[in-house]
């Protein structure tokens, strides 16, 4: 006889917990939604807002809100010539920035001997991107604007964000450097090619979606950038567009953020729709970069 | 002989850098990169020279005793001024506490939701989600807590125990601001916690929820003090948003109903106004500045050798 025939009539297991346990598994289960809700309700704060700024700014924003120049009259106001300043400082500070950033993480991964000054280095740069923007704008006011005597210049402008997005720029280029893979680069030296070709041929076209992904996240935040301009002097009225020289370079700016600030702190309630309207703009810009930064990862990634 | 074992990578690279063959520019291409790294390290230079070199001419003129002395306020505009920094580092410690009791509860509950309950798939689409919270620029934040937190919600809501100018509209939006930044650097450190540790606690009969708090918070806790080091450097390093709607009256006051000035906003007042050179106006910017670059430069610092150490915990 088995041992299955002498067994009574099996009690019917279910798994229901009882009691505490049943208790602790319904408060698990409940904390699930409890913290996803928690999670989301910042990105519910941020669609609020940006709804209640389409309300407002949207009526106010067309093609002469887009080409006039700043006005006292809050309907004739419009972003033209900060539109132009961002591009322009935006422009140089790329130029300036970004050369030595992947310069520097070059330097820092492909040829720096390891030992203290690598370390000292690597630390000053984890240190450097913990600054402020406006100790930022300090130094750009003491050295650029009063010390290389440039004034509140675009160029004086472009060197200081330049500084600021300096070490975020080489932080990410160190880490798209240092996911291409060592094969690549004993390959190359294997064929005889020296560091430097190695670095130029192989490295840097490897480490290129990286290194265009952190320039385009950092254009994104030099975008938005009011407090370091402010404080180098950009808090102006501006009613001409850059000249496009180098002379151009000296003349006096302004930006997309810094405009938006000075609608924002007009006590009359008009203004109100020109900062909405002017964010509506930031605000599609700094998006944009950042998706475009999302694809183009993808793109050179997929090649 | 053979060789015991071949070459690796390394060994290659220093055998190959011996060789006589080298391209004679290549010498300079080097120096020219040395010098792009140096410049983060002149960066450094210059900021600690300029900061320190106009706060001592400030020192010059207000006693260090007077600038620390709590009991002294911050009166810039008329006489008798008065230099006493403690009001404006209570204003920067007001929004610093209130962005904290907004965004620490939010952000870690993120961080838990994302590391332990979250599939895959919704992970890789609310992390950068949430990220662009970190992305948009301050001054839209300084529109949106002056204009409809403070003007739309709070002044409605509350009427006259409000002031126009107060610390929570301010804080809210950086409570919104430094979001990511908790719930990202804490995700980190609960992902990195290894997996013994849930299976151990799932095999002793521990649920969801008492793994991921009894568990993984505890185990995690090194790197979540270091995303909370972060976020308070931000914090009283951000400009516009206190600029624009904390105010600008020196308030020595912790209540977040009130308008204040934190040191950042002080430094934005005096540039947006004409101090001329040399004066104690102009100086006091610089005294303000250096005093503010210690602050994040102790936090940062301080952030990352907590992780260092919780590294080597789990390494």
């Amino acid at each position: 006889m088995s041992a299955a025939e002498t067994t009574t009539t099996p009690a019917t297991v279910t798994l229901q917990a009882e009691g505490s346990v049943a208790r602790r598994q319904a408060w698990s289960r409940t904390s699930r939604w409890i913290l996803l809700a928690a999670t989301l309700l910042g990105l519910v704060v941020l669609v609020i807002l940006g709804i209640d700024n389409a309300i407002v700014g949207i009526p106010s924003l067309d093609w002469d809100f887009l080409s006039n120049y700043p006005s006292r009259f809050a309907e004739r106001a419009g972003i033209r010539s900060s539109i132009l300043g961002s591009v322009w400082v935006l422009v140089f500070t790329v130029i300036f920035a970004i050369p030595v950033a992947v310069g520097a993480a070059v330097w820092m991964e492909e040829f720096a001997p390891q030992n203290a000054i690598l370390t000292t280095v690597r630390l000053n740069i984890a240190n450097l991107a913990g600054v402020p923007s406006i100790i930022y704008g300090i130094l750009g006011l003491a050295v650029f604007v009063r010390l290389m005597e440039l004034g509140p210049s675009i160029l004086a402008g472009a060197l200081t964000l330049a500084l600021m997005i300096l070490p975020m720029t080489v932080i990410t280029s160190v880490e798209a450097i240092n996911q291409v893979a060592p094969s690549i680069r004993e390959g190359s030296l294997a064929l005889g090619a020296t560091r430097w070709q190695t670095v130029w041929n192989h490295v840097l076209p490897g480490a290129m979606p990286g290194i265009l992904t952190g320039t385009i996240l950092a254009v994104a935040r030099a975008a938005g950038e009011t407090a370091a301009l402010i404080m180098i002097g950009a808090f102006t009225f501006i009613a001409f567009d850059p000249a496009l020289s180098f002379g151009g370079l000296l003349d006096s700016f302004t930006t997309l953020p810094i405009q938006v600030y000075n609608w924002t702190i007009r006590p009359q309630p008009e203004f109100r729709a020109n900062a909405a309207a002017g964010i509506i703009v930031l605000m599609i810009a700094v998006i944009g970069l950042n998706a475009l930064a999302l694809v183009v990862r993808d793109r050179l990634r997929r090649n | 002989m053979a060789l015991a074992s071949p070459p690796d990578g390394a060994d290659l690279a220093r055998a190959l850098r011996k060789r006589p063959f080298r391209r004679p520019g290549e010498n300079l291409i080097v120096v020219a990169l040395v010098l792009c790294a140096a410049v983060s390290i002149a960066t450094t230079f210059a900021i600690i020279y300029v900061l320190f070199s106009d706060a001592i001419g400030f020192f010059r003129e207000i006693s260090f005793w007077h600038f620390f002395n709590p009991g002294n306020e911050w009166q810039t505009l008329f006489d008798p001024r008065s230099f006493g920094v403690w009001e404006l580092v209570l204003g920067t410690i007001n929004v610093t506490l209130w962005s904290m009791v907004i965004a620490l509860p939010l952000g870690l509950a993120a961080a838990v939701y994302l590391s332990e309950y979250a599939h895959v798939q919704t992970r890789r689409f609310l992390k950068p989600l949430l990220e662009l919270l970190a992305g948009v620029p301050t001054v839209v934040y300084a529109y949106f807590a002056l204009t409809f937190i403070s003007d739309d919600v709070l002044l409605p809501l509350l009427g006259g125990n409000v002031s126009f100018f107060n610390s929570l509209s301010a804080s809210i939006m950086l409570g919104l601001m430094i979001l990511p930044i908790i719930a990202s650097v804490s995700e980190d450190a609960m992902a990195s916690v290894p997996r013994d540790l849930r299976e151990a606690a799932y095999g002793l009969g521990a649920t969801r929820l008492e793994v991921a708090f009894r568990v993984v918070f505890p185990a995690a806790i090194s790197g979540i003090m270091a995303a909370i080091l972060l976020a308070i450097a931000r914090v009283i390093g951000e400009t516009m948003i206190v600029a624009v709607a904390a105010g600008s009256t020196p308030n020595l006051s912790l209540s977040p109903l009130e308008s204040i000035q934190t040191m950042t906003g002080y430094m934005l007042q005096v540039a947006l106004g004409d101090a001329a050179r040399g004066t104690t106006d102009y100086t006091s910017l610089f005294a303000v500045g250096a005093l503010l670059f210690l602050m994040t430069f102790v936090l940062n610092v301080g952030a990352q050798i907590v992780v260092r150490r919780f590294r080597e915990a789990y390494e």
